[in-house]
């Protein structure tokens, strides 16, 4: 039988990571994708599934449709990518990680019921957590646990949402769910919504990301949150207010995003900003805009991680990543600073790179569906992300003012990753038909056509030229070493503040109750002393000794009496 | 780092930056009367309006740093804030 599920080639790899070292251990991580996209390219044909039993119910680890098959072809690719990438790495934990990880990515988007894809949810939130840890700060190891909660509270609630699911509707079956599914719906609503980073929700994102390692936060930009937009593309297509909730992803984090000093905060920040437009493409649920939004999660993976190596690799040679304390570093990094500019055009959506060709079909969708106003927030967006991530990361780290950094090039095995990333974001922007055609929806869609391509490309000119004015002004604001607040401070500050002035509280109370009890109970016990019950031996100290004593008469005799009665 | 030997690089040179900024403004240029010139489909009504897309693209990168700076007045704590 050649069918079986793509995760097994990764587990098995995690464990030969564990056991091998260097070159045969690098082997084994590339292989492993290679392998697996060969195995999917070649032996799974859509339709095919694989089922198991357990406890007498039938579950569904592999299940086969053009959008599985899609998503899974870019985990590999992904994954292979990274892997170069780490290719120096030789910290085990963080190999086993990722390997674990880009495998449970799979088997998340190959699961057929809730409870397989609940198995798989969990074991992504607990493996990626070691690529935050593995940096080995203290503030990582903090970050991480914060992260991690958020990932179980995920898995927690989309095990209680299966559950509902299974009692009100005796299916277990991970198809179109929908939020008419009543409280098992949004449940698994809000499960998924907390790993796709909605507003409110998506703390655990610009909190963890950034603190991760150089080569984790690759892998971390790539599977949790395209899982997630696997997963409502499956269950909650068409639900109108992922429109909303997308526009709101999409717009928010773009004012973060520019005041922002650590410029792999940045790019977490541009990662929502990205998921906002899958999001709504998903929300908006026509065949047109759901291959939009898949379209776009996969050249969002290559373009985000293509960005995140490049800023992973100054990180690597500069050792900080604030924007605060970069600049001139084309002198020292000219490779790097080709490759990142070639991340920041396709994020951008510049015509003939990657975003370019799956942007537009979501922004097509929202004039077709008549959104006007949603879609002039979007067209706002998609001006933002060019100022911030096609502009600004590149233009902070590389080019303003000459910092004096002199480094070097980044690692033969980086710019190799990066170049490949480079290569793919510059062939789906100029190929897009090989794209189209894997896409799950049929749908008839060209994008280079003259209304587009102008419009696009006057509205980057533009943003850049407001760039170009506010720097000349001197009103663009500088980058200053800081932080700035967001969801996490409730739970960082206002959580721990409240807690604390509770406890300062409490022990207040506590004083001042004994403050005002002392000098009564002393008169009290002065009395007793003087009193005549005073001179029996038990009254006149309660040492513990005595009172072990005394318990263990009564109980002797009550064991003797108990015994013989 | 101040070593005088040192390389000068391409955007040491003033007048490179120079350069660079004035093929920038031409394209601009270039690309707002080509809306005069080219057929673009339309959508919305908005879209009727000459350039503009060069409008709204430049105006929302203006509206976005304006407010993204007074969000700084708001938001911005120093760099050890969560460490105290």
């Amino acid at each position: 039988m050649s069918e079986f599920s793509p995760f097994l080639l990764f587990f098995i790899a995690a464990l030969l990571v564990g056991f091998t070292r260097d070159l045969p251990r690098q082997l084994i991580l590339l292989a492993t994708p290679v392998l697996t996209g060969l195995h999917l390219w070649l032996n799974i044909e859509v339709g095919s599934s694989v089922s198991y039993s357990i406890m007498n119910y039938e579950l569904v680890a592999m299940r086969v449709d053009k959008l599985s098959l899609l998503f899974g072809y870019l985990f590999c690719i992904a994954s292979f990518i990274g892997s170069i990438f780490a290719f120096h790495v030789k910290d085990t934990k963080q190999h086993i990680a990722a390997v674990t990880y880009a495998g449970s990515a799979l088997g998340a988007v190959f699961a057929g019921d809730l409870i397989t894809l609940f198995i798989f949810w969990e074991l992504l939130a607990i493996s990626s957590v070691f690529l935050i840890w593995a940096r080995g700060t203290e503030r990582a190891l903090k970050a991480g646990l914060r992260y991690l909660v958020f990932q179980v509270l995920s898995g927690v609630l989309l095990l209680a949402g299966a559950l509902v699911y299974f009692h009100d509707t005796g299916s277990l079956a991970f198809d179109h769910i929908g939020l008419d599914a009543g409280i098992a719906g949004w449940l698994i609503f809000i499960a998924f919504g907390i790993k796709s980073a909605f507003p409110f929700l998506h703390s655990w994102l610009t909190d963890g990301y950034p603190e991760a390692t150089v080569t984790g936060t690759v892998f971390l930009s790539a599977f949790t949150t395209k899982v997630a937009v696997y997963a409502l593309a499956r269950g909650f297509a068409g639900e109108e207010i992922l429109v909303y909730i997308g526009v709101t992803m999409a717009c928010f984090p773009i004012f973060y995003a520019v005041i922002e000093n650590d410029l792999r905060k940045v790019l977490a920040y541009s990662l929502i900003n990205q998921v906002g437009f899958m999001v709504t493409g998903i929300g908006i649920g026509t065949a047109l805009a759901l291959n939009g939004a898949i379209a776009h999660a996969f050249s969002d993976v290559i373009f985000k991680g293509l960005l995140f190596m490049s800023m992973g690799a100054v990180l690597y040679r500069v050792g900080n990543i604030n924007g605060s304390s970069l600049g001139g570093l084309y002198k020292s990094m000219p490779k790097t600073t080709v490759l990142c500019i070639v991340g920041a055009l396709s994020i951008s959506a510049f015509p003939l790179f990657s975003g370019f060709v799956s942007k537009s079909m979501v922004m097509t969708a929202l004039m077709y569906e008549d959104y006007g106003y949603l879609w002039l927030l979007m067209l706002f967006a998609s001006a933002g992300v060019f100022h911030h991530a096609g502009i600004k990361i590149p233009y902070f780290a590389f080019f303003a003012h000459d910092s004096g950094i002199r480094t070097e090039e980044a690692p033969r095995n980086m710019l190799i990753a990066m170049s490949i990333a480079a290569l793919l974001c510059i062939f789906i922007g100029t190929q897009p038909q090989y794209l189209y055609a894997m896409l799950p929806w049929e749908v008839e869609y060209w994008p280079y056509d003259v209304t587009h391509v102008l419009a696009q490309l006057q509205l980057l000119f533009f943003s850049a030229l407001a760039f170009v004015w506010l720097n000349k002004k001197g009103l663009y604001p500088p980058e200053l070493p800081s932080v700035n607040l967001d969801m996490e401070w409730f739970y960082r500050k206002l959580v721990p503040v409240a807690a604390q002035r509770v406890v300062t509280s409490l022990r207040d109370t506590k004083a001042s109750v004994l403050s005002i009890a002392t000098v009564p109970m002393q008169d009290i016990q002065t009395k007793f002393t003087k009193s005549s019950v005073a001179k029996y031996y038990l009254s006149e100290s309660w040492p513990t000794g005595s009172m072990v004593f005394w318990i263990s008469v009564i109980l002797v005799t009550f064991l003797a009496l108990n015994a013989f009665g | 780092m101040s070593d005088k030997n040192e390389k000068v690089y391409f955007f040491d040179r003033p007048e490179n930056i120079e350069r660079l900024l004035k093929g920038f403004y031409a394209i601009c240029i270039l690309l707002v009367l080509a809306d005069f010139v080219l057929h673009r489909h339309i959508g919305f009504g908005w879209e009727e309006i000459p350039a503009f897309y060069s409008l709204y693209g430049f105006a929302a990168c203006v509206v976005l740093v304006v407010i993204a700076k007074k969000m700084r007045n708001v938001l911005m704590r120093k760099e050890d804030y969560y460490d105290e």
